[in-house]
């Protein structure tokens, strides 16, 4: 059999999972898209171990190691996605967006009650 | 003791007691009068020992040398000649009588400890000056006055004109100083030494390189120093200073030092003809434009400080002659009688209330009140006018004859041109200084009008000064036989024809005078005018600064009061506008530099304000725009940043792809 | 498809040639459903007919032991792990109008570019290389079995733990916490 072909079908649904990861607002989605990801490797592992015949076959070992972790994974990912969802009552990925940068320059609020502190410790 | 170690005392002494005065003003109030007079005090007696044992003889010279200084070598070194000795006597006995004067004068000042100390400095600065052998340690002392005269101009720091005439005198002295600095470098470097004698040993023997250069960047520092036109405008000024202050800096210290410089280093002056005559010109316009300055002013301290200038004038008329004997006569008689002059002047200021003579002239009683300070007035205004027997006569005709055996042609140190510039000047200013010495005596003490104020008993501190002094200014010209062997040698004594005509001369400006203001002091009762200060029963400092402060307000200017019996406004007819302030040099100065200054530090402070600052303020807001572009990628979704992320990798990977292709198929 | 895995020459070369690409064809179509559908249900339901085509072309590169784990694990327990998972987050039944975010057009450019880069690649790299499937299964379970517990032994005990450790984890996260007023939420 030709090696292109599942080459081929392993680098496209590697590109159709990345473009769900990164399209995706559901987080579970998500995590179905990096499965579509995670398999198009184990398609590749499986091709090539067969096509160099390896003797250890590792290929396949690690196809095996992978769909273990990648079980595991999705154990993890959707226990996090359910507390994300429990806590905020949205498992929308681009709504997390506490890490931005907002224009208000909030003068540290570590600042005042610092400067309260040194009052404090001024007057004591 | 060694007469050198008498002579290394002498301005130390001042010196420890001046920074003994700065460390204990303070702590310990009880010391600030003893540490203030006794130190000059035992300076002026050592100066006395010193000037006793040196006795005009041979040249007392001591040299040590500290550390070597490359090429040209700088020395601490001694050199006491009659000069010296003579000179350092003066500022001994001057800045004694200042120190217990100020003790009285200022004895309810909060400042006075660090006045006193101030003063101490300013005295061992002056005696370094007087003694040192060394150009460059001589420059230590210059400086140092400088800076003192800075700080005690400006004593009444609170009134404004104190603090913009401690600026002029320090700015003024400094312009002249400049050119005097680069001077003596270039003495020095023509003759290889700082060293006084190495340096009139190279011109009495090969002579300067460039003499006429050298001696007109030092004269530029001397007219600084000693007030001579055009750079005198800060003297006058400086009347916003105590008067002891005024007394210290026109008698003894400031104004003499470039006299003295000027007499200590005359070879080198009269190497250059040129020099002299530019000196024999500097001296007769100063002379002459000063003398009718002080015709004109209305501040009795003003008066006495044109008259100072006018004096220095002189001195430096007698250097431009080349007879340097002269000239420091004239600088000791003068500062006997000025000194005497400008106590006497602060107690009567602080018994009228006001330094306006328009004032006083409309005021009666004033010689009841402190007979002291008139009849010592009376004296050193004789000596002032020079009429014989006082002291300024003898120095004065000293004077006058060297300027005259010069032009005619008997001396040749200097071109006769000089000589009959100095001498018509002379003359024309001797008819003019009894005018306004005259002026004076009979504004301030011949006045009619209301009674003048009673402030008890001025303090003996004070008088005893006056009176002290007055003796020197009476009697020190007889000392003039004498005094020819502590000098170059030359014959001081007055001559007939010279002696005749300046006192002829002077006699007739006082009787014009006295005519003049028979005529207008009727007038002077119908035009009422005058002044006087808020606190009268205050301290005489305190008065001083408040009469001071008052002028300008009261008269509407600080030179001059709109008063039509003043006989000087009538001598001098349309003259007496611009004599008023000075012929106006101020205003010029103000255009000439002033202006062009303040231009350009205008100009500064737009190109710095407006351009640099805008490159400033440009990187900040630079900066701050590529933070907002920078914050906008921070959006917070996961998503784009991987997507920039692998987008990135897929780039890169292509990158490697292509690099890789290209270099497999070259 | 024992017996096609057993014996590879049931099919011609190309007659297995033809059928990967028909699965593959399959594959993909089901997997680009799963990533545009505005179903979110049936987006897991296509990833289960994506993960099948995937066993179903593991076998025919006859490597039967790894087929069968993808049915077990990922279309058995996978694919409910993830319908549950949708379902407690209450994911809406039906169309929902918003299952793309704003990202929409990066990820398609990125996605393409990548895709283009990729499929360049590897058909320039492998335009000429042909798997022999004939000769002994390279992925029978025995042979499977026999080089994991002979030669990965190590690791297979290590992702052992990995994978109690991962129980633990997602008990701890998806347990409600019980002394919740005082956690912070």
């Amino acid at each position: 059999m030709h090696l292109a072909y599942p080459a081929v079908l392993a680098a496209l649904l590697f590109c159709v999972g990345l473009y769900g990861v990164l399209a995706r607002r559901n987080a579970i989605l998500v995590l179905m898209s990096v499965e579509l990801m995670l398999n198009a490797v184990n398609l590749n592992l499986v091709a090539f171990d067969v096509w160099l015949r390896d003797t250890l076959h590792a290929g396949q070992a690690f196809t095996l190691f992978i769909i273990a972790i990648a079980a595991a994974e999705i154990g993890i990912g959707l226990a996090i996605v359910l507390m994300v969802y429990r806590n905020r009552g949205s498992s929308d990925v681009d709504r997390l967006r506490d890490t931005a940068e907002t224009d208000e320059s909030a003068p540290a609020p570590g600042e005042a009650p610092a400067a309260a502190g040194e009052k404090a410790e001024a007057t004591a | 003791m060694t007469t050198t170690t008498l002579a290394v005392l002498v301005p130390l002494l001042p010196f420890l007691g001046s920074a003994a005065g700065l460390l204990l003003g303070r702590r310990a109030p009880g010391f600030v009068r003893p540490l203030a007079v006794l130190p000059t005090l035992a300076a002026a007696v050592l100066a006395v020992f010193v000037a006793a044992r040196q006795g005009g003889g041979k040249t007392i010279e001591a040299a040590t040398q500290l550390t070597p200084t490359g090429s040209v070598p700088i020395d601490l070194a001694l050199h006491i000649d009659g000069f010296a000795a003579l000179a350092a006597v003066l500022v001994g006995v001057v800045a004694t009588c200042v120190q217990i004067y100020s003790t009285g004068y200022l004895r309810d000042d909060p400042r006075y400890p660090s006045y006193a100390a101030l003063v101490s400095l300013f005295t061992s600065a002056m005696l370094l000056v007087v003694y040192s052998g060394d150009l460059m340690v001589l420059l230590v002392g210059w400086e140092i006055m400088g800076i003192c005269s800075y700080f005690l101009v400006g004593h009444y720091w609170e009134t404004p004109e104190a603090r913009a005439a401690s600026l002029k005198a320090f700015l003024v002295t400094k312009l002249g100083d400049v050119p005097f600095l680069i001077g003596l470098f270039a003495l020095a470097a023509d003759a290889g030494t700082f060293r006084i004698d190495g340096i009139l040993g190279a011109v009495a023997g090969d002579g300067l390189d460039h003499p006429t250069l050298i001696a007109l960047l030092l004269l530029a520092g001397v007219a600084g120093k000693s007030a001579q036109f055009p750079l005198h405008t800060w003297l006058p000024d400086a009347m916003a200073g105590p008067t002891p202050v005024s007394a210290l800096i026109h008698a003894a210290t400031m104004v003499a030092a470039g006299i003295y410089f000027v007499a200590r280093l005359l070879p080198v002056f009269a190497s250059s003809s040129a020099a002299l005559t530019v000196l024999a010109v500097m001296a007769a316009i100063t002379m002459v434009g000063s003398a009718l300055a002080a015709l004109a002013q209305d501040d009795i301290k003003r008066v006495l400080a044109y008259s100072t200038i006018g004096q220095l004038g002189y001195m430096a008329g007698a250097l431009a002659v080349g007879d340097r004997g002269a000239a420091v006569f004239h600088l000791l008689s003068h500062g006997a009688f000025k000194a005497l002059l400008f106590l006497a002047a602060g107690a009567v200021i602080h018994a009228a209330g006001t330094n306006s003579l328009s004032a006083m002239s409309r005021m009666s009683g004033l010689t009841r009140r402190i007979p002291d300070a008139y009849w010592t007035m009376t004296v050193a205004l004789l000596a002032l006018a020079a009429l014989p027997p006082f002291a300024g006569f003898f120095s004065k005709e000293a004077v006058l004859v060297a300027a005259e055996h010069t032009a005619l042609g008997d001396r040749t140190v200097a071109p006769a041109g000089a000589g009959w510039t100095v001498l018509v000047a002379g003359l024309l200013t001797a008819l003019l200084t009894a005018a306004y010495a005259m002026r004076l005596w009979l504004l301030a003490f011949r006045g009619r009008g209301a009674e003048a104020p009673d402030h008890g008993r001025q303090p003996l501190a004070m008088t005893t000064v006056l009176w002290v002094l007055a003796v020197p200014s009476l009697g020190f010209g007889l000392s003039v036989t004498y005094l020819d062997d502590w000098f170059d040698g030359h014959a001081l004594t007055p001559t007939v024809t010279t002696a005749v005509l300046g006192t002829g001369i002077a006699v007739v400006g006082a009787l014009v005078t006295y005519a003049v203001w028979q005529r207008t002091r009727a007038l002077a009762a119908r035009t009422p005018l005058g002044a006087v200060a808020a606190h009268p029963e205050g301290g005489a400092g305190l008065v001083e600064a408040e009469a001071i402060a008052g002028h300008a307000p009261a008269y509407g200017d600080i030179a001059s009061a709109p008063d039509p019996a003043d006989p000087g406004r009538v001598l001098l007819g349309p003259l007496h506008r611009h004599a008023a302030t000075g012929f106006h040099l101020d205003a010029v100065y103000r255009t000439l530099f002033v202006r062009p200054v303040q231009a350009g530090a205008s100009l500064v402070r737009f190109l710095d304000r407006e351009v640099v600052d805008t490159y400033v303020r440009g990187a900040g807001t630079g900066t701050n725009w590529l933070g907002w572009l920078v914050r906008r990628a921070q959006t917070g979704n996961v998503q784009t940043y991987l997507s920039a992320l692998l987008a990135g990798s897929v780039v890169l990977a292509i990158a490697a792809v292509v690099l890789a292709n290209v270099a497999a198929g070259a | 498809m024992i017996l096609a895995a057993q014996s590879p020459g049931f099919l011609s070369p190309s007659g297995v040639e033809i059928a990967f690409l028909l699965v593959g064809l399959v594959t993909l179509g089901a997997a680009v459903v799963t990533v545009t559908t505005r179903q979110l249900v049936h987006a897991a339901l296509w990833l289960v007919v994506t993960l099948g085509g995937l066993a179903v072309a593991y076998l025919l590169l006859t490597a039967e032991f790894i087929a069968w784990v993808q049915v077990l694990i990922y279309v058995g327990s996978v694919v409910v792990l993830l319908l549950f998972g949708l379902m407690l987050t209450k994911a809406p039944i039906g169309r929902s109008p918003d299952a793309d975010s704003g990202n929409r057009p990066v990820a398609l450019v990125v996605a393409l570019a990548a895709a283009a880069a990729l499929v360049w690649v590897v058909v320039d790299a492998f335009r000429t290389t042909w798997i022999d499937l004939d000769g002994p299964a390279q992925g029978s379970t025995k042979a499977s079995g026999e080089i994991l517990f002979r030669y990965w032994v190590l690791p297979f005990e290590a992702l052992s733990v990995l994978l109690l450790a991962a129980l633990v984890g997602a008990i701890v996260l998806s347990r409600k916490n019980t002394g919740e007023k005082e956690g912070p939420r």
